[in-house]
Order: structure tokens, then C-alpha cells, then sequence
């Protein structure tokens, strides 16, 4: 049996409070378990294609292509259920939390994408649902607190540091610290304490293992590059993975460079390399100060903006497999409008960070995208950023 | 001179048998020199041992109050470097137990950070988030430095983890009596725990999170405990400009502490 890794490298790792240390010990043997299980894979790919719309389509956007020069496919996670690709990761988890017997789930949320996934898995399963959300991101994002509502989960608002994606993330483990016997923590993204890293990767990795199916099936050929945006870094490492074997393809991690790598007001602490550390449980690339104080990341997406990263996009990038490179707020917003406009699709902030690396890149012969979601949950903010 | 290793050792051999006081302290909350000040009326007071925590951007094991007064002090500007210093001069009165996160320590570099809590007369340290697993290299370097590394267990710690992390305990052991952080609650009842966390420790077993008044001091030592750790109450004392003296000579009493 393959085993779950705790290490990429000198990444990953364990650092919690003791508290966690049997609970992560269940779900890593859970997940082994599961993983291996003909039932539960099958019962995780009946949800994913009927509930939640997969295979997505891998497009090959034509108009784009034309502009790039170069043929140009999306991989269309933006049209899954819930409208982004967080929800392949929200389902397995919370199949798997019912499987362990555990009936309260929490989860933090950003933007609100994984809160919103993390509810609508928990209404369908029949768990009691709680999610944390920084009272900043809770204004910045009222429609995706009323959806979680209707869905029937809790919001619980985060007072502390930011009041953004961090905090939750900080408050979604301490109640998991109090709560550890009948509660499973579904984490967002491939971050935290092992086994989240590897358990996320998991379940994100059908986003690659159907695009290189799709991809040599409608091109005939495998990519140059595959491009993804890199938060905590779930859509990307769930589309690299099958990928990290082919040596011919380029891997490129798209991270925010908000208003500029040199103003501090980023999420790029792959892009900028720099003393690693430890950040939610695992030693990865983080952003912080001389002290080792956590810094506050700054983008115009809410998935990105997080001064930490997965513990294996850290090694991937040491080991030359991958590289990362960042996108300004207004790079971003360019291409958010440049897709509307020539493939009439609205991409989510965060992937338009990936076209916008895809659009001001060289030549290439084929390009695959990840497009990790919709835009609808951005209008809002762009509209207004578009205006300033 | 002695390692910190055999001042903590020291430290609670003199207790006679008493449970020893270890009130915390937030380094720089309200401010670096009103710490102090709390940290000399902790000794005043009848504390045995300090523990000195450094704040945090982000403390996964504390609860409210102490994260407040931790993001006080660090808005305020504290550093590291200041809270050692703070330890440096507590230690002329007490032993010192540095509570720091795991980032603060490998930003620094473990033997670094280990050989200046040796430079500065702290004796031990105490890291929330590096459980035995992640452990070794902060050991073998606060062994290096003659430095206590104090390792935690909580009520959810099964058996055979409690003898693999008795077996590497330096100090004492920071039992956790209950599955949560720290914060003020009802009562103690950790009398189970205790005992199990005795069977696997050669070091004294201290408890902590939760005890805030005497009752549960005088509970938790009558519950077994070789040594009491009292925080969250002790922060919000200090933040409501309490007679810090007082309110550990009240818990000290209730270890029958002689006043000092």
C-alpha cells in the first residue's frame, strides 16, 4: 500500500498541539483505508459525476488560442457544482468523516468557495456544519454567507489578526482542538499537518489525471505547460500530479504578486523563495518577518490571498520539477475581462491569475490552464477594482 | 554553574513535597517593563517557577485571552529577542520556562535560539506545536545548550505515545487537563489523567489550562500534581491592572506556600 506522505522533502510535517496528534494518526489510517476501499471509491465517483458534474470538459479555447498564438485548453473546474473545484476535495472529505463515524464538521473559508462546497457536502450527507470565516471576507463576500445559510451550515465569524482567510484557518484548528472526538476539520486546501496534504492532493488529482486523458485523446500530444493558480496550492498540485512524470511538461505555479512583489502586499512566498517555516501545522514556503511573525499575504482574490503554501509545491519547486512565478492584481483583472470577452466565460480571480501568467508567457506549443472556477463571486470586486 | 536542566530539578526538590506554582506570564503585555514588573510580584507572591510566554502571530493552542495579549504585545512591537531578555531578568529570581511556537524557534536556528536561552539563564522551553515526532532536532540542541525541553500531553494522548514521550521528557511533563486551549473554566478533574501520566514519567507532572483560582490549584495538587500552571487568569489579571502579587499569593495559599 502506498503509504500517506508526511514529508515532501523537507516539507510537510506535523506541528500541532498534541491534542490533534491521535486524531490525525485516525484519519491518516482512515484514509489508507478508504483509499483502498472498491466501496468508497465507488461511492466518491457516483457523487463526483452525479452530483457534482465531473468529468469537466477540457476546452480548447479557440479565440484565446488566437490571441496567444498558440493552442490554448482550459480545463473547465469553473462549471463543477458550486462553481469551483474545492468541492472534489468537500465531498471525499466529508464521505470520509461520515465513514469514520464523526458527525460535526468544521472548515474555513476565504472567498467562501470551500465554505459553500463544505456546506452543500454536508446538507447532502446529513452533517451538522460550522464554518469559520474572517468577519473581512464575511463583508467582502455576503452572497456566499446567505448561501451557506440556506444550505444549513453555521458561519461563525472570525474577529482576530486580519479577519481574513488566515484567521480562519487558525480558528478552524483550535475548534478542532476542543471539539477532536466527534468533529472532522475538512481543510480547504493542500495545506496544514499531515495527512491534509496528501489526503487533499488526492482527491484534487482527478482534475490532472482527467485533463492528460483528455488532452493526448483531443490534441494527440501531452502539453508544454500546465498552468495553475497557487494559493494553499489544491487545484494546482490536483492537476500537476499526473503530470510530475512526464518530463516534457512544463509545470508552472501561478501565485498573487498583488500590488507588486516589492510593496510586501503579496502572496507570493514561493515566487520569493526565502526561509521556510511553519504555518498551520506544516513547514512550507510562508511569508514572515525576521522574528518568524506570520505576515498578512494581500491579493484581489480571496483564495489567494494566504502568506502560507502546500508543503509539496515547496519541494516540487526546490527540486526544479516545478517552477512559480507571480501576477498583479492588474494583470489579473486583464484577463478576467480578456476571457469574458473572447471565450464568454468569467473566470474566478484566482485562475485569472493563471491565464494572465499563460498570456504574457512565451511561445509554447500547447498550453493547458486550470480553471480552478467561475467569476460570479468576484463581479463585485473586480467591477469596483476595474473602476479605481 | 548549573544547567537549567538541574535548576527546574532543583526547583521543585525544594517544594518538600508541595506542589510547586507556575504562574505564566505574556512577555511584553501590557508592556516589556510592566511584564517584568509582573514577573517579580509572580515572585513575590510565592511562585516557584515562571513561565514565560513569547507572543505570536498565530497561537493555534491558546484560547482568546492570551492571544489578545499576545497580539497586543506584538502590535506594540515586542521581539524575541526583547522576551529573552524579559527572561534573562526574571531568572534572578526564579527558574524560567520560555513558552514559544515552533516558527519563532526555527526562524531564529534551533542551536541558535537554544544556545541563547543558555546565554540568558533560561532554563527550560516549552513548544506548543512540535510534538515528539518533530521533536528531535530541538532536543539534541536544548541538550547541547543543558536547556529543559519540556514536552506536553493532553487527555487525548493514548498510552503507548505517553511512555515514547516519557522517555525523552527533560524538566518536568506540561500535562493538558483538558482537550482544548488554554482558557479559564469550571473545575479541575483530572485526577485519572494524572495518575496515568504518572505511570510513564520519571519527571515531575505539572498541570496546566484551565486552573484559575485557588480551588482548582489546591484540586489539582490534591489530584496529584507535582506542579500547577496557571495562565489565562493571570493574563486578564494583568490586563485589569490587578495587585499581581496578591493573586498569586492567593493561589500559593492554597498550596500552603508560605508567603514571601
Amino acid at each position: 500500500m502506498t503509504p500517506v506522505e508526511h514529508r515532501f522533502g523537507p516539507y510537510g510535517g506535523q506541528f500541532v498541539p498534541e491534542t490533534l496528534m491521535p486524531a490525525l494518526a485516525e484519519l491518516e489510517a482512515a484514509w489508507l483505508d478508504a483509499r483502498a476501499d472498491a466501496g468508497f471509491q465507488a461511492d466518491l465517483q457516483r457523487l463526483l459525476t452525479e452530483y457534482a458534474g465531473r468529468p469537466t470538459p477540457l476546452y480548447h479555447a479557440r479565440r484565446l488560442s488566437e490571441a496567444m498564438g498558440r493552442p490554448v485548453y482550459l480545463k473547465r473546474e469553473d462549471l463543477l457544482h458550486t462553481g469551483a473545484h474545492k468541492i472534489n476535495n468537500a465531498l471525499g472529505q466529508a464521505l470520509l468523516a461520515k465513514r469514520m463515524g464523526k458527525t460535526r464538521i468544521i472548515a474555513e473559508t476565504g472567498a467562501g468557495q470551500h465554505g459553500v462546497a463544505s456546506a452543500t457536502a454536508c446538507a447532502l450527507l446529513g452533517l451538522e456544519c460550522i464554518v469559520y470565516m474572517g468577519t473581512e471576507d464575511m463583508r467582502r463576500q455576503q452572497p456566499n454567507v446567505q448561501r451557506m445559510g440556506l444550505l444549513g451550515a453555521t458561519v461563525a465569524p472570525v474577529e482576530a489578526g486580519a479577519r481574513t482567510l488566515k484567521e480562519a484557518v487558525s480558528a478552524a484548528i483550535r475548534d478542532w482542538v476542543t471539539n477532536v472526538g466527534d468533529t472532522h476539520y475538512i481543510i480547504g486546501s493542500s495545506v496544514g499537518p499531515a495527512p491534509f496534504p496528501a489526503l487533499v492532493r488526492d482527491l484534487q488529482r482527478v482534475i490532472g489525471d482527467e485533463a492528460r486523458a483528455q488532452v493526448l485523446e483531443q490534441a494527440g500530444r501531452l502539453p508544454e505547460r500546465v498552468i495553475a493558480c497557487v494559493g494553499g496550492g489544491s487545484n494546482a498540485i490536483g492537476i500537476f500530479v499526473p503530470f510530475v512524470d512526464d518530463p516534457e511538461v512544463q509545470l508552472i505555479g501561478v501565485e498573487a504578486a498583488g500590488e507588486g512583489l516589492d510593496t510586501g502586499r503579496h502572496g507570493a512566498p514561493l515566487t520569493l523563495g526565502g526561509r521556510g517555516g511553519v504555518l498551520h501545522g506544516a513547514y512550507s514556503a510562508i511569508m514572515q518577518d525576521e522574528d518568524g511573525q506570520i505576515l498578512e499575504a494581500h491579493s484581489i482574490s480571496a483564495g489567494l490571498d494566504y502568506p502560507g503554501t502546500g508543503p509539496q509545491h515547496a519541494h516540487l519547486r526546490d527540486t526544479g520539477r516545478a517552477r512559480y512565478e507571480a501576477i498583479t492584481d492588474r494583470q489579473a483583472l486583464d484577463a478576467f475581462q480578456t476571457v469574458a470577452r473572447l471565450e464568454g466565460i468569467i473566470p474566478a480571480l484566482e485562475s485569472s491569475h493563471a491565464v494572465a501568467w499563460a498570456l504574457a508567457a512565451g511561445p509554447s506549443e500547447l498550453d493547458v490552464i486550470c480553471l480552478s472556477g467561475r467569476g460570479g463571486k468576484d463581479l463585485a470586486e473586480a467591477l469596483a477594482a476595474l473602476e479605481r | 554553574m548549573s544547567t537549567g536542566i538541574e535548576r527546574i530539578a532543583a526547583a521543585f526538590t525544594a517544594t518538600n513535597g508541595r506542589a510547586a506554582l507556575m504562574p505564566y506570564l505574556m512577555g511584553g503585555f501590557p508592556d516589556l517593563e510592566r511584564s517584568l514588573a509582573v514577573g517579580e510580584a509572580y515572585a513575590d507572591g510565592g511562585a516557584d517557577l515562571v513561565e514565560l510566554g513569547v507572543p505570536f502571530s498565530d497561537p493555534l493552542a491558546d484560547g482568546p485571552v492570551i492571544h489578545a495579549a499576545g497580539t497586543q504585545a506584538l502590535a506594540a512591537g515586542v521581539t524575541v529577542p526583547q522576551v529573552i531578555e524579559l527572561g534573562r531578568a526574571l531568572s534572578e529570581r526564579l527558574p524560567v520556562i520560555l513558552m514559544c511556537y515552533a516558527n519563532l524557534v526555527f526562524a531564529r536556528g534551533v542551536e541558535r535560539f537554544a544556545d541563547d536561552l543558555a546565554t540568558a539563564n533560561v532554563s527550560g522551553l516549552i513548544i506548543p506545536d512540535l510534538p515528539l515526532e518533530e521533536a528531535p532536532g530541538v532536543l539534541a540542541a536544548c541538550d547541547a545548550a543543558g536547556i529543559a525541553l519540556v514536552p506536553l500531553v493532553a487527555p487525548t494522548t493514548p498510552e503507548d505515545r505517553l511512555a515514547r514521550i516519557g522517555a525523552q521528557a527533560r524538566g518536568f511533563v506540561y500535562t493538558v487537563s483538558v482537550t482544548g486551549t488554554t482558557g479559564e473554566r469550571e473545575g479541575v478533574d483530572a485526577g485519572d489523567l494524572l495518575a496515568r501520566v504518572k505511570g510513564h514519567f520519571d519527571v515531575p507532572v505539572a498541570l496546566g489550562f484551565g486552573i484559575s483560582t485557588p480551588a482548582h490549584v489546591a484540586a489539582a495538587a490534591a489530584a496529584g500534581a507535582d506542579g500547577v500552571i496557571v495562565g489565562t487568569r493571570l493574563v486578564r489579571a494583568a490586563a485589569e491592572g490587578e495587585d499581581m502579587r496578591g493573586v498569586v499569593a492567593e493561589l500559593a495559599a492554597a498550596l500552603d506556600r508560605p508567603g514571601a
